[in-house]
């Protein structure tokens, strides 16, 4: 294949991943932009997602389009329950400490880690995309559900940015975003608010799981890649901004496909690691964030 | 004098159990007093000035491949030890460089990203490193002048000298005027600012002294365990230490050793019952975190034991 | 007239739309004792954080014993010879009393660690209490720990920010004995609404407003002042 098809490819893959990228980055932009707390066990929830899409599209019998469906409801749900009570038990508990929250989402990461190996295993299994179809271009087939990838994410996102911007309980969120003292005294349940919202920022990485699953195998360690890329979107795109957060998932998507696909995917990560730790020594507020 | 007496019967009862103990826990301890000097490196920078790192797998993965490689290239330990050693700290000087211009969470996850990175590089030059799977230091290479660490009884000696080195320095290191300042700079930087301290010198000189315990733990476990692998510049090794720490007490010289034994063998008790064993490393920092922040002898010292370093 | 240890000139920092402190000139003499008084919200904290660096100078200079201190850290002012106590006490409370004052005691390059802590506590009657832990003191004490730390410094100039806020009455005659055997070696300039205080201690007065100065003379001249009586003094 020639360079342009391939580059081509590459953007094209990139676009996938940023897709993806955007979904689980967003859940842990908006669990931070309304608590205040960096979750470092997102990747865990990500990876339950993929694995609790298994287990339903398993179970399920019929077409395999019907199992996938079903598990776009079951796995954003059971893995936003598992959020939700993680952040009463053990997050309240802590009073959203910023240090103590993060060292008990390593506890946390450790832990849902090692379920999902006791009970889904070490082995990695795929799960059957709902649909087969391979578009043809000039140069190469591409697998159609990829595509359909992007628009859902896409599609998810804007539902995410409407329910926020336009519904009652999205208002409710950002203003204890703005302050959570104030929303307090307006009568509104903070404590509950910051369920709903961790919830929301797993079911988010759930969702993204699910609709690459098809396309990567769900294993109980696939938690730690998307962890890390999120990190890195939410913290070029600056920490708490929706809009930051899908910029950077664009650039860090497709830098990081085309950098993979041409070099290496180790040496991608090595930039983009080090990007990470420089902008948030040089730069703190990241590309789109306010200076606080 | 009591905390001194106290710190010489640990070192004694360690000497002494080496004729008692059977060869499986033999070595076992071996590999926990090394291990506590990389947790005592991580408590001088978290337990004693405040400073939560993610990054620690850095120093001790650099301690551990710089002795690795000059022991197999040059073919004695005597020069690695050293060099390990300063690998940890010219590390952690390096990183503190940048990394202290942050403060908090952005410290926890700028020291992380610079160890992944570090991770990920010694994977990227696997032709050099070994990558993964890592290698194996050639026995010969791991002689210290005519102790050859390979056979078990220079090995105890060697470990227990390294742990009682550290140990003693870490408590001159905390009872002396800097070790107050650290001590200052973690219950109040303003204040401490006010009295003329600087910040920034003052918590890279932590984080260094850190570095080099870390760099000489790495470099130890190499040279007496004969393997260097990737896994141990891995994330797990930096949350470890943070682990035994607060098991064992941040902030006091024994935390560290205590927290550093309960855990090893705790992990070690579990993984003869489940493949899950990791999960005891979740819930015990869980619970840590919850309900028990001061670790056992930081909890012992509030309830009474106030002389504790 | 007494040599000037520090000179600001056109000082200024807003806060926002705050103006905090507006384009301050302020002359300070060597040795003398200068009190800084003002309504809630002229700009004396401020004044002063400019001074020792806790907030940095937004336009204006700062010069001290014939430097240029204006882009100097803080901590680097305080090696230099200023010294600063909180408004808010700032001990550190789960230490003990002396290691609070071994701290400053430190900076000096003291070869008597031991004696030369012992007795700046003793400067302010703490010296039975060296072993408490810091945070237990009541809260007078701890006003005076925070004076004995600003002194163990020894430094040219001291600054006090409110220091007799919740002292008693004997303590106060105290406090004022301790600033009375400082100057002149060291120079002591001190926000107070004490005004009893202020008329006893001071030598001269400087009268802030919104962050600027609106009269500076002897306790005297300003008892005297129509302006200083209509903002501050009530009549």
């Amino acid at each position: 294949m020639d360079f342009g098809p391939f580059l081509l490819l590459a953007l094209m893959e990139g676009l996938v991943m940023a897709a993806v990228l955007a979904l689980t980055a967003v859940g842990l932009s908006l669990v931070f932009g309304v608590m205040r707390v960096v979750n470092v066990a997102h990747g865990e929830f990500f990876m339950l997602g993929a694995v609790a899409a298994w287990f339903v599209t398993s179970a399920m019998p019929g077409p395999p389009a019907v199992g996938f469906v079903a598990a776009l409801l079951v796995a954003p749900l059971l893995v936003g329950g598992i959020a939700a009570l993680a952040d009463r038990l053990v997050l309240k508990r802590l009073n959203y400490d910023p240090e103590a929250t993060i060292v008990a989402t390593i506890g946390l990461l450790y832990i849902l880690q090692q379920a999902a190996l006791t009970i889904y295993g070490p082995d990695a299994r795929p799960v059957q995309a709902p649909f087969e179809w391979r578009i043809q271009f000039p140069w190469f087939g591409y697998s159609g559900y990829k595509l359909f990838v992007v628009f859902a994410a896409a599609a998810v996102l804007t539902a995410v940015w409407l329910f926020m911007t336009r519904s009652r309980i999205g208002l409710v969120m950002r203003a204890t975003q703005i302050d959570r003292d104030m929303a307090r005294a307006f009568g509104i349940n903070v404590d509950r608010v910051y369920a709903g919202v961790f919830a929301m920022g797993a079911g988010l990485a759930a969702v993204a799981a699910v609709l690459i699953v098809p396309i990567q195998q769900a294993h109980y360690l696939m938690g730690g890649d998307p962890l890390l890329l999120s990190f890195i979107v939410v913290i070029i795109g600056g920490l708490g901004s929706l809009r930051g957060t899908l910029v950077a998932a664009l650039l860090i998507g497709l830098s990081d496909g085309v950098i993979s696909v041409f070099f290496s995917p180790t040496l991608a990560k090595i930039i983009a690691t080090l990007f990470v730790a420089l902008v948030l020594v040089f730069r703190p507020q990241g590309l789109f964030g306010a200076k606080q | 004098m009591k905390a001194l007496a106290l710190h010489l019967a640990l070192i004694a009862v360690l000497f002494a159990l080496q004729f008692v103990l059977p060869p499986y826990h033999h070595t076992n301890i071996v590999r926990v007093m090394v291990l506590a000097v990389f947790a005592m490196g991580y408590n001088i920078a978290f337990g004693y000035t405040g400073l939560l790192s993610l990054g620690h797998a850095l120093f001790f993965g650099a301690g551990m491949y710089t002795a690795g490689l000059l022991a197999t290239g040059e073919g004695t330990a005597l020069l690695a030890l050293p060099a390990g050693v300063l690998a940890g700290g010219a590390a952690a000087f390096a990183v503190g460089l940048l990394a202290l211009r942050t403060a908090g969470v952005s410290f926890m996850i700028v020291t992380l990203m610079f160890a992944q990175a570090g991770y990920l590089t010694v994977l990227y030059f696997g032709a050099f490193t070994g990558g993964d799977e890592g290698f194996v230091i050639p026995n010969a290479a791991r002689a210290l002048g005519p102790f050859d660490l390979s056979t078990d009884t220079p090995r105890y000696f060697a470990g227990l000298a390294l742990f009682a080195v550290a140990l003693l320095a870490n408590l001159a290191l905390v009872r002396s005027p800097i070790g107050r300042v650290m001590v200052a700079m973690r219950e109040n930087e303003e204040r401490s600012r006010m009295l003329g301290y600087n910040p920034f010198t003052v918590k890279l000189f932590a984080l260094s002294v850190s570095g080099l315990y870390a760099g000489a733990a790495g470099a130890a476990y190499a040279l007496m365990f004969g393997y260097v692998g990737a896994s141990f510049a891995a994330i797990q090794y930096s949350i470890l230490p943070l682990l035994w720490v607060l098991l064992g007490g941040a902030g006091t010289v024994l935390g560290p050793f205590v927290g550093a034994l309960l855990m090893f063998y705790l992990i070690d008790l579990s993984s003869s019952v489940t493949t899950a064993h990791q999960m005891v490393v979740g819930v015990a920092l869980l619970a840590l975190v919850l309900f028990a922040p001061k670790g056992v002898l930081g909890a012992l010292r509030d309830r009474g034991l106030k002389w504790l370093p | 007239m007494a040599s000037v240890i520090l000179f600001a000139r056109a000082l200024t920092r807003h806060f926002g739309g705050l103006k905090a402190v507006d384009g301050m000139d302020f002359d300070l003499a060597q040795g003398e004792i200068h009190a800084l008084i003002g309504p809630n919200g002229a700009g004396k904290t401020t004044f002063v954080s400019l001074l020792s660096g806790r907030v940095p100078v937004q336009s204006g200079s700062i010069t001290f014993n014939g430097l240029d201190i204006t882009d100097l850290p803080a901590h680097a002012r305080v090696a230099r010879g200023i010294a600063y106590t909180f408004q808010i006490t700032a001990i550190y409370a789960r230490l003990p009393v002396y290691d609070n004052v071994a701290l400053a005691v430190q900076r000096t390059g003291s070869t008597a660690l031991r004696a030369d802590t012992m007795a700046a506590l003793a400067r302010v009657g703490l010296q039975d209490r060296a072993a408490q832990e810091a945070g237990t003191l009541a809260y007078g004490h701890q006003r005076l720990l925070e004076i004995a730390m600003g002194l163990a410094l020894k430094p040219r100039l001291l600054i006090l920010d409110e220091p007799t806020q919740g002292l008693a009455n004997s303590e106060i005659d105290g406090f004022k004995a301790l600033v009375r055997s400082v100057v002149p070696e060291t120079t002591v300039l001190l926000i107070e609404h004490n005004m009893d205080v202020v008329m006893d201690l001071a030598q001269r007065i400087t009268v802030l407003n919104f962050g600027k100065l609106l009269a500076q003379g002897t306790p005297a001249e300003i008892r005297a002042n129509a302006a200083v009586q209509a903002a501050y003094l009530g009549g």
